[in-house]
C-alpha cells in the first residue's frame, strides 16, 4: 500500500509536505521555528515523523471545518503507534495524492478510512518494534510498544521512540497484509476525550483561517458576480470604483459557459490594498449583464417552482423501487393518509465566508485556501493554468482551517478566482467573499417536493405506500440534461426506506434546474428525512397509535434490509454492505432509546407536545425528539434530544458536539431556512433576511450516545435529518397544526 | 492620524476616517483574531471592547474611537488565561472556532458588568453573536462556569 511506504531515504522536503514553514501554520510544536530547522527529522512513513527529542509529528490529511478531524485522525494514528499524546503535534497536509483521498465530505473521514488510518500507525509501530528487536537481537514478538517506548517483554528494558526512530526510518515498511491492528479493548486513545488540537489557538485568537492569510504586497479582491446563473458581463463602468482610496485595479473575470461545474461564473473584480476599499469599490461598480443565453433562468421564480414540484409529485413518476402493485389497490379514503411536503432552497452560510489566496509565477502556483477538497481544487487549478498532470507538484495548495463549511467549501470556485486574478496581476491576491456574495452566489440545497400516500387498516397496520420525490439534481452542474437524482442520490433517505410492507412504489420525477445545486450538510437526507419523518407521524395520528409504536411497526421484524433491486442500486454511502448493513434492530433500539430518554410519553399541558423522528444516514443511526410549546401561534422549542449509534466512537466529546450542532442546524432549517429566487436572482442578502438559529432560540439539549463495537459510521451529517421533522411533529402534537411546507415561520411565529 | 490605545499600547494609524475598526485591525494592524462574519452588525464575529464594553467593530468607523481604549481577543489576557478563556477550554466550546473570539469578547464584557448573570441575562446579552456550528449550549455553560471562577 502506497501510503505506508517508507520514504525517509528520499528527498525529505519534496515528499514530506512538512517543510519548516508549515510548522508555523498554527501547529503546537514544542520547538521554536529555528530549532525545528536544525533538528533532524526521521520520517517513518508519509504520515509520521520523529525529531531527535522524540516528539512525533502526525499528518492530518483531511480538512478541519469544526468537526474535530485534526484531533481524531492523529488520535487514531497515535493509538496504533503507541504514542504519548503529549508528544504528538499535528501537521496539516497539503494537497497531495500520496495521502490517498482528501475530500472531506459525506461524513466519510473516519467511516471510510478507519482501517487505513489505523494501518498507518500500526505500520510505524511495527517498524519501531523491529528497530528495538534488532538492538536487543531478539524476535519482534519479544518486544512491545507502549506510551512512546518499546519494551523488552522479558527484561522490562525500554528504549524511547525518539532513539528508535532513526533506526526505524531505515527499515522497510511492513506489508500491509502482515500488520496486526490492536484489538478494541486495547485502545488507549480511541474512545477518549483527548484535548482538541486547535483549542488553545482558538481561545487566544491565534487560529489561522483562509480569511487571515497575509502576504507582502498582497491585493484583496472582492467580486461582483452575475445575479442570474450563467449571465455574462456585457459592459461595465469602473470609474467610480477606481475613485475609492485603496482601489488599485478593476478586472473582468473570464466568462464561462454553462455547464461550469464548480468553476466560477465570471464577474468583475475590484482589487485593493485593503478589504474595506475592495468592498466599497465593488458597490460602486456599474455592470450591464447579458442574460440572453439563460432566458429561462432569468425568469426563475422559486415560489412558482415549489408549486410546480408539488403538482408533479402528485402525479405518477418513474419507478425507482417497487413491491406488489399499489396501483391495483382501492384506497379507502377514510383510512388513507396522503401528503405533499416541500422545502425551499437552503444555503450553507458558514460563519467564515469563502476566501482563497494565490501567487502565480511562471514556475509555480502557491495557494492558501479553506477547502474541503484540496486535490480536486489542485486539479482544477492545473486545468486552469494548463499544467499537465505529471507536473501537479507545481501547484502547492496549503489547507487552512475553515470557519465552517457544511459542503460549501467542497467547491473550488473561489480558489480559481484567486488564481485567475493572481495570474492577471502578477501579485499575491486574496479573494474575499462578503456575506452578501456568500448568500447570493452559493450552491444551494435544492428546493424539493416529496409526496406520500398509504393506507392504515383496522389493526393500525400500514400498507400500499407510495412515495415520490422531485428536485433538481446536483449532477446538473456538469450536465444540463441531468433532470433527476441518480441512484446514489436516491439512496439518501428515499429509496432505502426500511419499512416492512407488502406493497410499495417509490418514484422520481424529472425537473429542470435554474440555480446551482450543491451538497449541504446531510444533502437529500434533509428533504427525504423531513417527508418520511412527518409522514410516519401522520400515519400514527391516523392509526391512533403512539409515534413510537408506529415507527416500530413500520420497521417491523429484526432483519438486514438491503434495498437494492434490479431497478435500483443502493449506494449505502459507499460503505461495504457486509460491514454496514441496514440493520432494523439497531433502528428499533434507537426509537426506543429516544422515546425513553426524552420521556416522550409524559403527560403534558395541552399546548405542549413531543415529536420524534429517525433516519439512518452516512452509516449511522440517529433518532431525535423535540418538545415544543405553542401559545398564540408562537412556538417555543423547550427541549431537544438526539440518540446516536455511530458504531465505534473515536472522540466522544466531538461526537456530542456534532450532535449539538446538528440540532441547532436543524432548527435553522425548520424554523427559518429559505432562499427565495425572483427573476433568477436570490432575494436574501445577509443574516437579517437569511436568519440562522441564535442563542435565544436554543433549547435545552441532550445527546445520548450508544456504546457500540460496530464499524464506525459518519457523524457530521447524520444528526440533522431526524431533527427537522421532530420539530414539526412536536408542533402538531402541541397545536394540531401540521407543517408540510418549510420553513415554519411562514405560518407561525418562531 | 488617529490615535488609539490598543491592547494597552498607544498606537496611531493613518487611514480613511470612515474605515471601520474591523478592517483597521485586520488589514492595517494585522491583528487577525477579530473576525469578519457579516459586515453589518448582525453576527458579532467582529466583537471587540471599546473602553471595556462590547462593540461591533465592523460598523464602528475608526474616527469614532479616536483617543479611546480598544481591546481585542489578542489583548483579553496576557497568557490566554482570562476566566472566559479558561472556561471555554474547560467546556470545549469551539467547533470551527471562527465565531469564538467574538463570543468570548461578548461574554467577557457581560461578566465585567454582571458578575453572576442569570440564564436569561446570558441569552439576552449573547443574542447578537451567531455561532453557525451551534455551540450555544456550551457557551451558556462556560459563561456560568467563568462567573463561578475566582478572577
Ligand atoms: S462582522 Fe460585525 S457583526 Fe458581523
Ligand atoms: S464555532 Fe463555528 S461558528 Fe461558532
Amino acid at each position: 500500500m502506497k501510503i505506508i511506504e517508507n520514504v525517509s531515504r528520499r528527498n525529505f522536503i519534496k515528499l514530506a509536505g512538512i517543510t519548516a514553514g508549515s510548522f508555523a501554520l498554527g501547529v503546537h510544536l514544542p520547538l521554536t521555528k529555528a530549532q525545528a530547522n536544525t533538528l533532524a527529522e526521521h520520517q517513518i512513513n508519509f504520515f509520521i515523523s520523529f525529531n531527535d527529542l522524540g516528539d512525533v509529528s502526525i499528518i492530518c490529511h483531511r480538512s478541519e471545518m469544526g468537526q474535530g478531524i485534526r484531533t481524531s485522525i492523529p488520535q487514531i494514528i497515535a493509538d496504533e503507534l503507541g504514542a504519548d499524546w503529549n508528544k504528538v503535534s499535528v501537521v496539516q497536509a497539503k494537497a497531495d495524492a500520496k495521502y490517498g483521498p482528501q475530500g472531506t465530505a459525506g461524513s466519510a473521514s473516519i467511516r471510510s478510512h478507519f482501517t487505513t488510518i489505523r494501518q498507518v500507525g500500526a505500520a510505524a509501530r511495527e517498524m519501531l518494534e523491529q528497530a528495538a528487536a534488532n538492538i536487543w537481537q531478539v524476535n519482534k514478538s519479544a518486544v512491545s510498544a507502549k506510551k512512546h517506548f518499546v519494551y523488552h517483554n522479558k527484561t522490562g528494558e525500554k528504549i524511547t521512540f525518539g532513539e528508535l526512530a532513526k533506526h526505524a526510518a531505515k527499515l522497510t515498511a511492513p506489508d500491509v497484509n502482515t500488520i496486526t491492528l490492536k484489538s478494541q479493548h486495547n485502545f488507549s486513545l480511541i474512545g477518549k476525550n483527548v484535548k482538541q488540537v486547535d483549542l488553545d489557538n482558538i481561545v487566544t485568537g491565534q487560529a489561522e483561517y483562509a480569511q487571515d492569510i497575509e502576504l507582502p504586497d498582497m491585493l484583496i479582491a472582492v467580486i461582483q458576480r452575475p445575479k442570474v446563473v450563467g449571465a455574462v458581463v456585457k459592459s461595465f463602468d469602473a470609474s467610480e470604483a477606481k475613485k475609492v482610496k485603496g482601489v488599485v485595479d478593476v478586472i473582468q473575470l473570464k466568462p464561462r459557459k454553462l455547464p461550469a461545474g464548480v468553476y466560477p461564473l465570471s464577474g468583475v473584480a475590484v482589487l485593493a490594498t485593503n478589504t474595506w476599499a475592495a468592498t466599497e469599490g465593488k458597490k460602486k461598480l456599474s455592470i450591464e449583464w447579458d442574460t440572453s443565453n439563460v432566458a429561462a433562468a432569468s425568469k426563475h421564480d422559486s415560489k412558482q417552482f415549489t408549486k410546480q414540484l408539488k403538482a408533479q409529485v402528485n402525479t405518477k413518476g418513474a419507478i425507482v423501487r417497487r413491491k406488489g402493485d399499489v396501483y391495483r389497490h382501492n384506497y379507502d379514503e377514510a383510512n388513507t393518509v396522503e401528503a405533499t411536503y416541500s422545502i425551499p432552497y437552503l444555503h450553507h452560510a458558514p460563519m467564515e465566508t469563502p476566501a482563497a489566496t494565490a501567487i502565480v509565477t511562471s514556475e509555480k502556483c502557491t495557494i492558501w485556501a479553506g477547502t474541503q477538497n484540496p486535490q480536486w481544487a489542485q486539479g482544477m487549478v492545473a486545468q486552469e493554468l494548463g499544467i499537465p498532470r505529471e507536473e501537479i507538484d507545481k501547484i502547492e495548495l496549503n489547507v487552512t482551517l475553515m470557519g465552517g463549511a457544511f459542503g460549501r467549501k467542497s467547491k473550488g470556485d473561489f480558489i480559481i478566482e484567486a488564481v485567475e486574478l493572481a495570474q492577471k496581476t502578477n501579485k499575491p491576491v486574496k479573494v474575499v467573499w462578503t456575506r452578501e456574495d456568500d448568500v447570493q452566489h452559493g450552491f444551494y440545497h435544492s428546493s424539493s417536493a416529496n409526496y406520500f400516500k398509504a393506507q392504515v387498516n383496522g389493526q393500525g397496520q400500514v400498507d400500499n405506500l407510495i412515495a415520490r420525490t422531485a428536485y433538481p439534481p446536483i449532477a446538473w452542474l456538469w450536465d444540463e440534461q441531468a433532470k433527476h437524482p441518480s441512484d446514489s442520490q436516491l439512496s439518501l433517505g428515499f429509496a432505502d426506506m426500511p419499512f416492512e410492507l407488502n406493497s410499495l412504489s417509490l418514484e422520481k420525477h424529472d425537473v429542470d434546474s435554474y440555480v446551482r445545486p450543491g451538497w449541504l450538510r446531510s444533502v437529500a437526507c434533509i428533504n427525504n428525512g423531513f417527508a418520511l419523518g412527518s409522514f410516519v407521524d401522520e400515519l400514527a395520528v391516523k392509526a391512533n397509535k403512539s409515534p413510537r409504536a408506529m415507527w416500530l411497526s413500520l420497521i417491523g421484524s429484526d432483519r438486514e434490509d438491503n434495498p437494492s433491486s434490479d431497478s435500483f442500486k443502493y449506494s449505502n454511502y459507499d460503505l461495504d454492505y457486509k460491514d454496514h448493513p441496514v440493520d432494523t434492530k439497531r433502528m428499533k433500539s434507537l426509537i426506543n432509546l429516544i422515546s425513553d430518554k426524552a420521556n416522550i410519553e409524559e403527560e403534558l399541558p395541552s399546548n405542549q407536545g413531543w415529536g420524534i423522528s429517525f433516519l439512518r444516514s452516512f452509516g449511522s443511526y440517529v433518532a431525535a425528539a423535540t418538545k415544543v410549546q405553542v401559545v398564540n401561534n408562537k412556538i417555543e422549542v423547550l427541549e431537544m434530544h438526539t440518540a446516536v449509534d455511530c458504531g465505534i466512537v473515536v472522540t466522544p466529546d466531538r461526537v456530542e458536539a456534532q450532535m449539538e450542532g446538528a440540532m441547532i442546524f436543524g432548527l435553522s432549517i425548520a424554523l427559518m431556512g429559505e432562499i427565495s429566487v425572483s427573476n433568477g436572482a436570490v432575494e436574501q442578502n445577509n443574516f437579517y433576511d437569511y436568519p440562522v438559529t441564535r442563542i435565544n432560540q436554543a433549547p435545552k439539549m441532550f445527546v445520548h450516545l450508544v456504546n457500540s463495537k460496530k464499524p464506525p459510521g459518519g457523524i457530521g451529517e447524520p444528526g440533522v435529518p431526524p431533527v427537522v421533522p421532530s420539530i414539526t411533529n412536536a408542533i402538531y402534537h402541541a397545536s394540531k397544526i401540521r407543517i408540510r411546507d418549510l420553513p415554519i415561520n411562514k405560518v407561525m411565529e418562531v | 492620524m488617529i490615535e488609539i490605545t490598543l491592547n494597552n499600547k498607544n498606537i496611531s494609524v493613518d487611514v480613511e476616517p470612515d474605515m471601520p475598526l474591523l478592517y483597521v485591525l485586520r488589514d492595517e494592524l494585522k491583528l487577525k483574531g477579530t473576525k469578519f462574519g457579516c459586515g453589518v452588525g448582525q453576527c458579532g464575529a467582529c466583537t471587540v471592547h471599546l473602553n471595556g464594553q462590547a462593540i461591533r467593530s465592523c460598523i464602528t468607523p475608526i474616527s469614532a474611537v479616536n483617543k479611546q481604549k480598544i481591546t481585542t481577543i489578542e489583548g483579553l489576557s496576557t497568557d490566554g488565561d482570562h476566566k472566559v478563556q479558561k472556561a471555554w477550554r474547560e467546556h470545549k466550546v469551539p467547533q470551527c472556532g471562527y465565531c469564538q473570539s467574538g463570543q468570548m469578547m461578548s461574554a467577557a464584557s457581560l461578566l465585567a458588568n454582571n458578575a453572576s448573570p442569570s440564564d436569561e441575562e446570558v441569552v439576552e446579552h449573547m443574542q447578537g453573536n451567531i455561532c453557525r456550528c451551534g455551540t450555544y449550549k456550551r457557551i451558556k455553560k462556560a459563561i456560568h462556569a467563568a462567573a463561578d471562577m475566582e478572577s
